[in-house]
């Protein structure tokens, strides 16, 4: 995790919300870094994770988090971690019959299918075991990404129904969190994913857009996060917060910092 | 004299190396390429395969493109289980080209191919490629080193240099080198004897559309579902993937794909906007880089994404590969009379640039880049517009430096992208 990032979302491992949907939204740049923030803050939390990594491999996850100081094969090993490679599983899926209901069971099939067994495997994964010895406090469901699921031939209806489920069992039921990252294709005239992005952008508590600089490239400065939180439940008389800062990613680290205040530029 | 000795004793080094099995040239300083044999071995062997080289900045397992050019831009080569995705230019002439350079890399690092198309036998393909480019200097003095053989004053002639002549001759083979990365002469083809010693599996769509469907219908396109059966069939058998635990040497395997997504694959992207295959492309895509993930193999596609009808498709696939390079040439476009690019072919455009195992990547700050080709060299550089020598500076060409700048502009790539021009 970032220590940066947590102190602009004036949050730490121990005092986290809970029963809460917080998206991650990137605009013309790549915001796989906010998942690895998360990913790596709720182990810390010493919270049950399930990830669902549609996009990339184990490893590159685990690399990246032995940078940020967890090890993410330790964290499997003793349970911790329930992670759903999906390129692995999609060969699996893809080549061979299953017997049983497969998470990506979509994939075989011709017409939009539904994340039913999907949503089967996190509730099974996140559900609370009743030995009582592991200890962990609450879980966490973490999607790398959602447009994938579109691209793969589901239909927005279909993820966002997925969502709902999900946040049904694990944000109401097992007061835990939700975290899940959507592509935001900008000008190009996406339809499902525009209503995939607007669907969850109003059920989630706290959404952090990853966006490129109006003026384009820059060595020094790689984006612009904007950060926004919102109370779904409550009454829209209270305004919605909202701050934006500019980032450049590290090899170890993201700093931050406010608008035009890089230190490349002063 | 000195010089055909000197020539001599590198011609010696080389065919030591050459028969040693040669190891790519690594380091002790090493980490193990993590995506390499995904499945066994927890010590940190040093993967010594020929043609590959671990990157500098994260220890992953590098394949050269073909184009030393290129290779550079994309931060030292192709990681080894990635997907290359070249969106063609319109006439598909320079992206054909990238293609042969990729497999013609791979004939002469020893790597085994799979070549697939829709529209050309393989067989073919391959005869195509251009030929390599091996210590041009060399080959020179041996053609002399052979004529002078047939003299009887051989014997004396290394006076100076005579420890030489004990070195065993090495005859005039097209030898495969250990170096990382080749020039190719695109003006001549590669010599027989390197395609027949080489591997390769050839997947013609037309021979293999015969036979009967044996999966059920799932929404891929016939052609893909083919097409992803015998690649993962060949990764199985050959090993690549860690299962034949017998295999001693371990290899990659080099995929090319050409012309994915035109209607001769069967698929209908390029004809219609929302047609009943839309997402067959998409789903071809993931469960072929699951197949690389877990696999020593690396993969170029190329796609005429400029006949792509839905561009939300277009961001998809983007989306679901690793690296992608888009190709504008000027061919048949205004801009191949326009004086300002005279000096370029074509425009190359970096769109995306993987992070892998990483939080950074290694992405240039060059993003208008032009590219040339000449007969052994096929260059990249920067894109600069020649200085206005005119004596009088016309109206009409200041409006042609205009609207190139404007196209220039933004200069974004898929790091940060501006939403409007921005004009000074």
């Amino acid at each position: 995790m970032f220590p940066e990032l947590n102190n602009l979302l004036n949050t730490t491992p121990d005092k986290a919300e809970q029963g809460t949907l917080t998206l991650l939204c990137d605009s013309k740049t790549d915001g796989s870094f906010l998942v690895h923030h998360f990913l790596s803050f709720y182990l810390k939390a010493n919270c049950k994770v399930c990830f669902v990594a549609l996009i990339q491999s184990f490893s590159h996850y685990n690399i990246v988090g032995q940078k940020l100081g967890v090890n993410l094969t330790m964290a499997r090993e003793r349970g911790q971690l329930v992670f759903l490679e999906g390129l692995k599983s999609a060969v699996d899926v893809f080549f061979r019959a299953q017997e049983k209901p497969h998470p990506l069971q979509f994939l075989r099939e011709a017409n939009a299918g539904n994340l039913k067994p999907l949503f089967e495997f996190v509730r099974e994964a996140l559900k609370p075991v009743d030995s009582g010895e592991a200890g962990w406090t609450y879980p966490v469901l973490l999607v790398d990404d959602l447009s994938v699921l579109l691209s793969l031939g589901l239909g927005a209806v279909a993820v966002l129904d997925f969502i709902h489920y999900c946040r049904v069992t694990v944000c109401w039921e097992l007061k835990g969190n939700i975290v899940v990252l959507v592509h935001d294709s900008g000008d190009v005239e996406d339809e499902e994913n525009d209503i995939l992005l607007n669907g969850l952008s109003h059920q989630s508590h706290l959404i952090l857009r990853a966006e490129g600089l109006a003026t384009g490239f820059c060595r020094d400065v790689h984006g612009q996060l904007r950060i926004l939180w919102r109370r779904p439940s409550q009454s829209t008389s209270q305004r919605d917060q909202s701050l934006t800062y500019q980032y450049k990613i590290q090899d170890r680290s993201v700093s931050f910092f406010a608008k035009g205040m890089s230190p490349a530029v002063l | 004299m000195a010089a055909v000795a000197t020539c001599g004793g590198d011609a010696g080094s080389v065919g030591s190396a050459v028969a040693t099995a040669s190891k790519s040239n690594v380091t002790s300083f090493q980490r193990r390429g993590p995506r390499a044999s995904g499945t066994n071995d927890s010590s940190p062997r040093l993967v010594s395969i020929t043609g590959t080289r671990p990157s500098v900045r994260n220890g992953q397992l590098l394949v050269s493109t073909g184009l030393p050019a290129l290779d550079q831009l994309l931060g030292g080569g192709l990681a080894v289980g990635t997907v290359l995705l070249i969106e063609e230019d319109k006439y598909n002439i320079y992206s054909s080209l990238l293609f042969k350079y990729f497999l013609a890399e791979g004939i002469v690092s020893g790597h085994t191919l799979l070549v697939a198309s829709a529209n050309e036998d393989p067989a073919n393909i391959l005869q195509e490629l251009p030929a390599p480019l091996l210590d041009d200097n060399c080959k020179k003095e041996f053609d002399e080193d052979v004529y002078n053989h047939k003299t009887p004053e051989s014997n004396i002639k290394m006076k100076i240099a005579w420890r030489y002549q004990l070195l065993p001759k090495m005859e005039i083979r097209p030898v495969s080198s250990s170096r990382f990365g080749h020039y190719y002469d695109t003006s001549k083809r590669i010599p027989q004897e390197l395609i027949e010693a080489s591997k390769w599996h050839g997947f013609f769509l037309p021979e293999k559309i015969s036979s009967t469907l044996k999966v059920e219908p799932c929404s891929l396109t016939y052609g893909y579902i083919k097409l992803l059966q015998f690649i993962q069939n060949i990764i199985y058998e050959e090993g690549f993937d860690g299962s034949n635990p017998q295999k001693k040497q371990k290899n990659i395997l080099r995929i090319g794909i050409q012309n994915l997504g035109s209607p001769l694959w069967g698929d209908d992207i390029c004809c219609t906007e929302n047609g009943d295959s839309s997402h067959s492309l998409t789903k071809f895509l993931y469960v072929l880089r699951g197949l690389l993930r877990t696999s020593l193999s690396a993969c170029i596609i190329t796609m005429p994404t400029h006949l792509i009808q839905n561009k939300a498709v277009i961001a998809h696939v983007t989306n679901l590969s690793d690296i992608v390079v888009g190709l504008e040439s000027f061919i048949g476009s205004e801009r191949e009379t326009n004086p300002l690019y005279k000096d370029y072919h074509g425009l190359i455009h970096i769109r995306q640039i993987p992070r892998l195992n990483n939080l950074v990547c290694d992405e240039s700050d060059v993003k208008d880049l032009g590219f040339k080709l000449k007969r052994k060299l096929f260059t990249i550089e920067r894109l600069h517009l020649p200085p206005d020598l005119s004596d009088t500076v016309s109206r009409s060409s200041k409006q042609d430096l205009a609207e190139s700048a404007k196209r220039l502009g933004p200069g974004c790539g898929m790091m940060a992208g501006g939403k409007k021009h921005l004009d000074f």
